[in-house]
């Protein structure tokens, strides 16, 4: 966006939005919204005719564990008429659920299990609010920054039980053993 | 008089394995005799965690993995990428640069309408669309080749610039490739656009109206099948495209029949894109010449001391990339493909959020499936050309 369009939503956003406070990052213009506000804020800026957001077109969770509310979700708005782009930030905890807003845009549905899915903030009014891209019974929330990068789990052949079974990973040991074939040590011997 | 039967939904497992679901989508089909009442996609089964592992990853090493996220337009995605890191460093790659980066992201958006012609016919049943294309995409292939070496994950595009200039000859190449190329989209065309089974099932199955579009957050030639003209290239302009003139098709009955042709007609545009990028681009440096960002030159990696530690630095602790965070999108070849980039300092970044354009397509189909025929299902899903690197991510 040009510098002179920036300008013109901020006060445009500004006007319509007097008691959310207007942040700017690079090139783009932020609104921190309170959960219990995010709703009304959404469908208004969808509504209304100077700002016209038609499109959700992004929802990412983040996690900064140092702060004192350390989830947060980042909405990016599009306007396809007007042009323009706007970022909103909702600020929540792990025990505080974020208002879906399902209703606003149908398209929030997968969003909002991904972030549920993948850093596990949780989601109030969402019909279905199921894992999406993890197997069913994943334990844990992925991009919470204190998972490991290598998993809590690893999954290995159980002779003696026949099947695939799951086991904690053992951090230390780094590579698995290597495979033990009949007749292979004569060889190695020599 | 005959006692009345009970009949009872039942339901089927479309995939995971599945030559129509294009990769691995389990699509969960409720239907009443052949008409499917309600369908749920399930996905996640090529899950790989890439937004977990970019944050483990400096800037540079980033790139790759963008590659295999929609596998079949590889420098799009690495383009998002890098204007991404550039646009948190505060620096724009050189004139030649910005062209050749043009070229290629239009040569990749061929690259995967053509797969799209191809799949898309196989599914319903038009058999040779699949070699025809396939022919063209060879040459594509070849060009990626000549350019970085290696024919599909090309890690080309590079904060800053690309990797290296085009080698001599190439660009007569892609400039012979282009002029003929129309020439081919007729004998697709011929193939295709009147034939009377392809209208059979394409025409007026899968309707998108523009309402519907906008609330399901359709990007690309999705959104734009349904009649709005709204395309990155030209509206938010990134590299040199805003020096270029091209048009954008739109559809009018946002149906299967017309995103094909949107499609048709954008491989047509990108002949022209690439042709006039080849006409306007100037010799000049394909770097970036803050060597802070981009690697030092060959000639000073062989005779300044300096510059060898700086090529090392460079390859294996990065680049300082500044805080702050952007929210980048680009035009890839199945529409919106961003990237949401913190940074808190240091080389590798904070968090990396990848905006897959068919993601919101792929959660449609929940609502596009039902009252369609079981036939139909594969033509919806051909329609919205599906990649599961990019979803799953």
């Amino acid at each position: 966006m040009t510098p002179e369009k920036l300008e013109n939503l901020a006060t445009f956003v500004a006007e319509k939005f007097p008691n959310i406070p207007v942040e700017r990052e690079i090139e783009a213009i932020v609104l921190r919204v309170e959960p219990e506000q995010l709703i009304e804020t959404m469908t208004q800026l969808r509504d209304d005719a100077d700002l016209n957001f038609t499109m959700m077109i992004d929802l990412a969770g983040v996690h900064y564990p140092n702060r004192e509310k350390p989830l947060e979700v980042v909405y990016q708005l599009l306007s396809v008429k007007k042009n323009h782009r706007i970022r909103i930030k909702v600020s929540t905890t792990e025990d505080v659920p974020v208002p879906s807003i399902i209703k606003v845009w149908k398209c929030a549905d997968w969003w909002e299990r991904e972030a549920y899915d993948l850093l596990g903030i949780r989601f109030s009014g969402h019909p279905d609010l199921r894992r999406l891209l993890n197997e069913y019974d994943f334990d844990g929330h992925p991009l919470r920054k204190d998972f490991p990068l290598a998993g809590r789990i690893e999954m290995k052949y159980d002779e003696k039980l026949g099947r695939v079974v799951r086991v904690p990973l053992d951090t230390n040991k780094t590579k698995s053993e290597p495979f033990k074939r009949p007749g292979r040590e004569a060889y190695v011997q020599n | 008089m005959e006692e009345p039967k009970e009949f009872q939904n039942y339901t089927i497992n479309f995939g995971p394995q599945h030559p129509a679901a294009h990769g691995v989508l389990r699509l969960l089909l409720e239907l009443d005799g052949e008409v499917v009442e309600r369908a749920d996609p399930h996905i996640g089964l090529l899950h790989r965690g890439t937004e977990k592992l970019l944050e483990h990853k400096t800037y540079l090493q980033g790139v790759p993995y963008f590659d295999r996220l929609d596998y079949m337009s590889m420098m799009s995605e690495e383009h998002t990428w890098v204007l991404a890191v550039e646009k948190l460093l505060g620096i724009e790659a050189p004139p030649r640069a910005q062209y050749i980066r043009v070229i290629f992201a239009e040569l990749t958006r061929m690259l995967n309408h053509l797969l799209f012609l191809g799949a898309h016919g196989l599914d319903v049943g038009a058999m040779t669309m699949f070699i025809y294309t396939f022919r063209e995409r060879e040459v594509i292939f070849d060009i990626y080749e000549a350019v970085c070496g290696a024919r599909m994950h090309a890690a080309y595009f590079r904060p800053g610039g690309v990797s290296r200039d085009l080698p001599e000859g190439l660009t007569e190449k892609i400039r012979t490739f282009t002029e003929d190329f129309p020439s081919k989209i007729d004998e697709y065309e011929v193939l295709l656009t009147n034939n009377r089974i392809w209208k059979q099932r394409l025409v007026d199955v899968g309707v998108v109206t523009e309402e519907q579009a906008l609330d399901w957050g359709f990007v690309g030639p999705m959104l734009r099948g349904s009649g709005v003209a709204f395309d990155l290239r030209k509206a938010q302009p990134y590299d040199a495209y805003d020096k270029i003139d091209f048009d954008i098709p739109v559809g009018k009955n946002g149906d299967c029949y017309d995103r094909y042709l949107v499609r048709v007609e954008e491989i047509r545009e990108s002949c022209k894109i690439i042709l006039q990028a080849l006409d306007q681009m100037k010799p000049g440096p394909v770097k970036h010449q803050d060597f802070k960002v981009s690697p030092p030159m060959q000639n000073d990696q062989e005779n300044k001391m300096e510059s060898l530690i700086l090529h090392f630095k460079h390859y294996s602790e990065g680049f300082e990339v500044p805080e702050g965070e952007v929210y980048v999108a680009t035009e890839s070849p199945k529409g919106e493909f961003g990237v949401y980039l913190v940074s808190k300092g240091g080389s590798k970044p904070y968090r990396a959020k990848i905006r897959a354009a068919g993601y919101n397509h792929l959660q449609a189909a929940k609502d596009m499936l039902p009252g369609l025929m079981l036939t139909d299902v594969t033509t919806v899903i051909g329609t919205i050309d599906i990649v599961f690197g990019e979803i799953d991510r």
